[in-house]
């Protein structure tokens, strides 16, 4: 199944490198990784989701807790939280399409951020399963490309993953 | 005080009392190399980078120190990497300086510019690269606290050239902080007591020692533990010389060139003990079919090793230096005084075992066996020397073969299984033990792969007496292209001119040459009396095997038999 992490790791250089090779060599299923500052100038907070049964999850967990620059690994999965990726879609937009477009855009709330002549831009946040099914929809169009940032997550309530 | 960052890090060395650098300077470490001269500081010039590091290694072993290396940039830290991949397969504590161009040029592939960092990250416990001297103190301090506490492992420390030479304010850090870097120490107690009840209830119990046993001293520790229990133990091939090899309770090597008696105890057995041990494939033959009558305990100092390989029942984490003696305390003398009567079934079958299939090997009068080799080496040394050994079936001989008596007197590469180990890791553990014989056993593959590193023995007059066993082989792969190739010996054959005596000799090595048994015990006699670094060449038949052997992926109880 799949499991959502958040990573907190020293913001020094090379730690992505340390996890990203760890990863590869340990031959773990990485589905996404996403990376970004934190609340604390010193820590990054890295969400990795992996496809693992449970003693794959406890390799994983514990090959990365002996990395010297991680600091804390906390599964997600399962606590009650906010799980949002953010997309962006190229598609195909002719004078004749662009209406049918923005009626699917509304229906997802998602946003149009850019458009030309032959191409609209759309931006979606959301779970990654409404991310699939807007480009599902969308691909009877014509998706020119599509890049997806990786899953972020976050528990809800007072507690920091720090802390869970 | 101000000091040049040279300077700072020869300080840090003498913080952390180490005693001897192995290395080999170069451009990059230029300013490095001219503080060690202002410092005469020790330091042990090999002839080869990974002699270098093969050395500081064998050092490690034997005196449970970091073991220090030097090497420049680019290929200087390069040629390390083969032994920092050897130390960290077997945990061996190494801080490996290298020098790393300048700051200015990093990144711009220039002359000798290596990402020994990046090279180096799947196979170090950790990193650095130094680009500003106000960090070296404490990424020093860091690097070796790293390097020797929890599991140890190899600390690379790249430090850009222009660093060397920069100044700073230097003071050592008392203490590290690291977030992320708690190592294990003591555990949870309460976990002992169903690994105590587990150990009460067991028929067929049996103890499994490893190499953590070695890295952590606690082989008093595991003997007290197989004498109160009355519990049978095998070792892993990292594990030998924990428990003297004519202990009782002792039934030897386990695994691919295991015994009997080990193989088919640990087959049968009803509980398993795993004392800081990793589970390798070598040991464990087919992994569905390892132990399959047990439970398993797991006692190790490292929580990633838990159902690594092997799904275990029962966790002790923490050092064996505290789980040990916290066991032994709870263990109930009036208890476990009725264990060893209890056992006396199961132990009467692993003894009927041991009689039924010994390690054994055909007498023969024309040629030298190998084994006889270090059964005489065994009996001469009386099983005091520290023993070292290159890879291959050199390497299983003289496990199976060779009476351990101590704890740290046994120095090979389990893990990576490095040809070309033997000799610079010799030499290292004779400078870790000056006092004590230090006995190589190589193959003639493997002692070719570092064998510019007699000139090092000899110039600094190491008195390490290398065994040279040559079959005219790459022994172990003919042996397996002899099994299961059907006897196709493509690119095994390595006979060829080189005369060793005159190679050790045009080294400065003394060198002696046998090829008829007659000669054999009182050859060795006197090159192990020889005052100096010495080398025999036994001639040895091409075809003899390692026997017993469980094939790769094969059931432990499916052993091919040796022995006439």
């Amino acid at each position: 199944m799949k499991h959502t992490l958040a990573v907190l790791v020293e913001n020094r250089p090379g730690v992505l490198t340390h996890i990203s090779g760890l990863i590869s060599r340990r031959a773990f299923n990485i589905e996404s990784i996403a990376a970004g500052y934190t609340e604390e100038a010193e820590t990054t907070r890295i969400t990795i989701v992996v496809e693992a049964d449970d003693m794959e999850l406890e390799q994983v967990v514990n090959q990365l807790s002996k990395l010297v620059d991680v600091i804390k690994i906390t599964d997600l999965t399962g606590i009650d939280g906010i799980h949002r990726e953010l997309a962006l879609i190229k598609v195909k937009a002719s004078s004749e399409t662009r209406s049918d477009i923005v009626d699917i855009v509304d229906i997802f709330r998602a946003k149009i951020v850019d458009v030309n002549r032959e191409t609209m831009v759309i931006e979606l946040t959301g779970e990654e399963t409404k991310i699939d099914a807007l480009c599902e929809v969308l691909a009877d169009h014509g998706i020119i490309e599509i890049v997806r940032t990786g899953k972020v997550a976050l528990s809800r309530g007072p507690v920091p993953a720090k802390d869970l | 005080m101000k000091m040049t960052g040279a300077q700072a890090i020869v300080a840090s060395l003498k913080n952390e009392g180490v005693k001897v650098i192995f290395g080999y300077p170069g451009g990059a470490v230029l300013t490095l190399y001219d503080a060690l001269y202002a410092a005469n500081y020790p330091h042990i010039l090999t002839r080869h980078e990974q002699g270098a590091v093969h050395a500081a290694d064998g050092y490690a072993r034997v005196t449970g120190d970091v073991g220090v290396v030097m090497a420049t940039s680019g290929p200087g830290a390069t040629n390390l990497v083969t032994g920092i991949a050897t130390a960290y397969m077997d945990s061996i504590p190494l801080v490996l300086i290298t020098g790393q161009v300048a700051v200015s040029l990093i990144g711009r592939d220039s002359f000798q510019e290596a990402d020994i960092r990046g090279i180096t990250t799947p196979i170090t416990k950790h990193n650095y690269l130094v680009k500003k001297v106000e960090q070296l103190p404490r990424v020093m301090k860091e690097a070796f606290y790293i390097a020797r506490t929890g599991r140890p492992g190899p600390v690379v420390v790249d430090v850009a050239k222009d660093v060397f030479a920069a100044e700073l304010e230097y003071s050592y850090p008392q203490t590290v902080e690291l977030r992320g870097y708690r190592p294990l120490y003591a555990g949870d107690e309460a976990v002992l007591e169903p690994v105590m009840a587990a150990m009460s209830r067991a028929r067929r119990p049996l103890l499994f020692v490893g190499g953590g046993v070695n890295l952590s001293r606690t082989a008093g520790e595991v003997q007290t533990l197989a004498e109160r229990t009355g519990f049978p133990l095998v070792l892993s091939l990292m594990g030998l010389g924990t428990v003297p090899s004519v202990h009782p309770r002792n039934f030897g090597l386990v695994g691919m060139h295991g015994t009997y008696a080990a193989n088919m105890a640990t087959t049968e057995c009803d509980l398993l003990v795993g004392l800081g041990v990793r589970f390798d494939d070598r040991v464990t033959g087919l992994l569905e079919h390892f132990a399959p009558k047990a439970k398993v305990i797991h006692f190790d100092v490292d929580p990633a090793e838990v159902n690594k390989n092997v799904r275990t029942d029962m966790r002790v984490l923490g050092d064996l230096k505290w789980s040990l003696p916290a066991l032994l305390q709870r263990l109930d003398p009036a208890e476990t005084a009725g264990w060893p009567g209890k056992l006396a079934p199961w132990l009467g079958q692993l003894e009927e075992w041991r009689q039924e299939n010994p390690l054994t090997y055909e007498q023969r009068d024309d040629v030298i066996m190998p084994q006889a080799v270090i059964e005489t080496v065994s009996e001469l040394t009386r099983g005091e020397a520290v023993v070292v050994t290159d890879v291959g079936q050199n390497q299983m001989w003289t496990a199976q073969f060779y009476g351990f008596k101590h704890p740290g007197s046994w120095v090979t590469s389990g893990g990576l299984g490095t040809m070309g180990y033997g000799l610079p890791a010799g030499l290292g553990a004779q400078v870790g033990c000056p006092e004590k014989q230090v006995i190589v056993f190589a193959g003639d593959g493997g002692i070719m792969m570092n064998c510019q590193e007699f000139d090092t023995v000899a110039k600094f007059g190491l008195p390490v007496k290398v065994i040279i066993l040559n079959n005219r082989v790459l022994g172990m792969v003919a042996q397996w292209q002899r099994m299961f190739y059907g006897g196709r010996y493509a690119h095994t054959d390595l006979s060829g001119r080189t005369d060793f005596v005159k190679l050790a000799e045009a080294m400065g090595v003394p060198a002696l040459r046998i090829t008829e048994p007659r000669e054999l015990r009182e050859t060795l006699e006197r090159v192990l009396a020889l005052p100096g670094p010495a080398v025999l060449e036994v001639r040895i038949p091409s075809d003899e095997d390692v026997l017993p052997m469980v094939p790769g992926g094969a059931r432990l109880d499916q052993m091919v038999m040796g022995g006439r």
